[in-house]
């Protein structure tokens, strides 16, 4: 096997930054939600679950569509943003992390959400009991406490994100330098005659990101279970 | 003091007390069941009563006729629970200056100092927590606990996690404290002796009722 050639190394650049911006822009939104559904009660907090983790149940064909009829130019919220804030996400690779953190949400949330439950809620009492306000409490202890989670749920959200596929393409189609990710050029390679070997490089680059997400993520979690025991 | 005059429900279990407190220690009294840790975790706020009032160094906590309930954080108590329940992604060091940060106090070394000496924890301050052995650890909650400076020391059985000798090995610490610290004490014990060695005024506890208040005779 050759060489990356620069045509593949702009799919694998793309598909890291789409996957990176899709991890950290979902971060935030999967820490507060993880806290709410891991630490309260409200009406309709099975629905909410169910539809966090709706991506992961459903084709991702589906997802993709349902993406195109919501966020393109002619969706209820993607003319909004269009019109109003000048932000496109139909064929743009702003289209593709969108798809890409959809799909890896409940990934990404998942590990977050337990870190939060296997928390001992008297720690947080104990900070209550010192006069540390209900936002503090959160960010001197649950937060610090869940960090591990939080990495490992990072980690895995950028692992399903670097490997999207269907969501993708169906929303954003597959568009050489702009939305053509490591999946969609490795898609198109193998429709191409003598394209094996370039599939053959990015299926290679493939595994290695996905296998260095996952011993990652898994080096999170035992340092989750050390910090937990205090040691 | 403190003033005590509410009433809780919990499932089954119905808690009614009064009583008023003046003493440096206040021990509760009651066997395991007798609503002990609930009337005291009402006391810190992390329990709202159904009914009446908690009044703390004058100033009114809880008065649900009033609607009236300052949450936990704003109580200005401090909480050693039987659990030490230090934190464990920190050192002794950083426990021990939790809740001056959290109330935004300034730097006190003098009473650092004193407080660490008196429950001689200077040695451990750069472990953690899980390289703690039982009695350090309810040591440092202690200190954790004094050093945000509160106005009410609550302790909920501090001992009641130790065996017997560590037991004997906090006690003089706790006695210390009582004479020194200045900080008057609520504390929860099923232990007539233990008691007796400590609190200055008893509210004995039966099945959610006060059935005798007074001095330490009342143990006899």
């Amino acid at each position: 096997m050759s060489e990356i050639s620069p045509a593949e190394w702009t799919a694998i650049l793309l598909s890291l930054r789409v996957a990176i911006i899709a991890t950290l822009v979902a971060t935030p939104f999967g820490i507060a939600l993880a806290w709410l559904l891991a630490r309260r009660d409200f009406w309709g907090k099975s629905l909410l679950d169910a539809i966090v983790h709706l991506p992961l149940v459903l084709p991702p064909v589906v997802t993709g569509y349902l993406l195109l009829l919501t966020f393109g130019r002619r969706g209820l919220v993607g003319g909004f943003l269009a019109d109003h804030l000048g932000i496109v996400f139909s064929f743009r690779w702003t289209g593709a992390a969108l798809a890409c953190g959809v799909m890896a949400f409940p990934l990404l949330v998942r590990p977050m959400r337990l870190s939060i439950e296997a928390i001992d809620r008297r720690l947080e009492q104990a900070a209550e009991t010192l006069g540390a306000a209900p936002w503090k409490v959160f960010f001197t202890v649950t937060l610090p406490l869940a960090l591990p989670g939080v990495l490992a749920g990072m980690v895995l959200g950028f692992a399903k994100a670097i490997g999207e596929f269907g969501a993708t393409i169906t929303f954003v189609s597959n568009i050489p330098g702009e939305t053509q990710t490591i999946s969609s050029a490795i898609y198109s390679l193998i429709q191409t005659p003598d394209g094996d070997a370039a599939a053959g490089r990015l299926v290679i680059v493939s595994i290695v990101l996905a296998l260095g997400a996952l011993i990652a993520a898994e080096w999170f979690a035992r340092r989750a279970t050390a910090r937990l025991h205090g040691n | 003091m403190l003033r005590v005059d509410i009433e809780k429900q919990l499932g089954e279990f119905s808690l009614s007390a009064t009583f008023t407190g003046e003493g440096r220690v206040i021990g509760l009294f009651g066997a395991s069941g007798a609503g002990k840790t609930s009337l005291v975790n009402m006391i810190a706020g992390l329990l709202r009563p159904d009914r009446g009032t908690i009044v703390i160094d004058g100033e009114t906590v809880d008065d649900t006729a009033a609607g009236i309930h300052v949450p936990t954080w704003r109580r200005r108590i401090g909480y050693v629970f039987q659990d030490a329940r230090l934190f464990p992604h920190l050192d002794v060091a950083q426990n021990l200056d939790y809740g001056r940060r959290m109330n935004g106090l300034s730097p006190d070394p003098a009473q650092h100092k004193r407080i660490i000496d008196l429950l001689d924890i200077g040695a451990l301050q750069g472990r953690r927590p899980g390289k703690l052995s039982g009695g350090e650890r309810q040591r440092v909650a202690l200190g954790r606990a004094l050093l945000s400076k509160p106005r009410l020391l609550l302790l909920d059985e501090p001992l009641g996690a130790l065996d017997e000798g560590r037991k004997l090995e906090i006690l003089p610490y706790l006695v210390r404290l009582r004479d020194e610290a200045n900080v008057p004490m609520v504390y929860v014990s099923h232990d007539a002796a233990e008691l007796r060695q400590l609190a200055t005024q008893i509210v004995m506890l039966k099945q959610g009722r006060v059935t005798s208040f007074g001095g330490v005779k009342v143990l006899a």
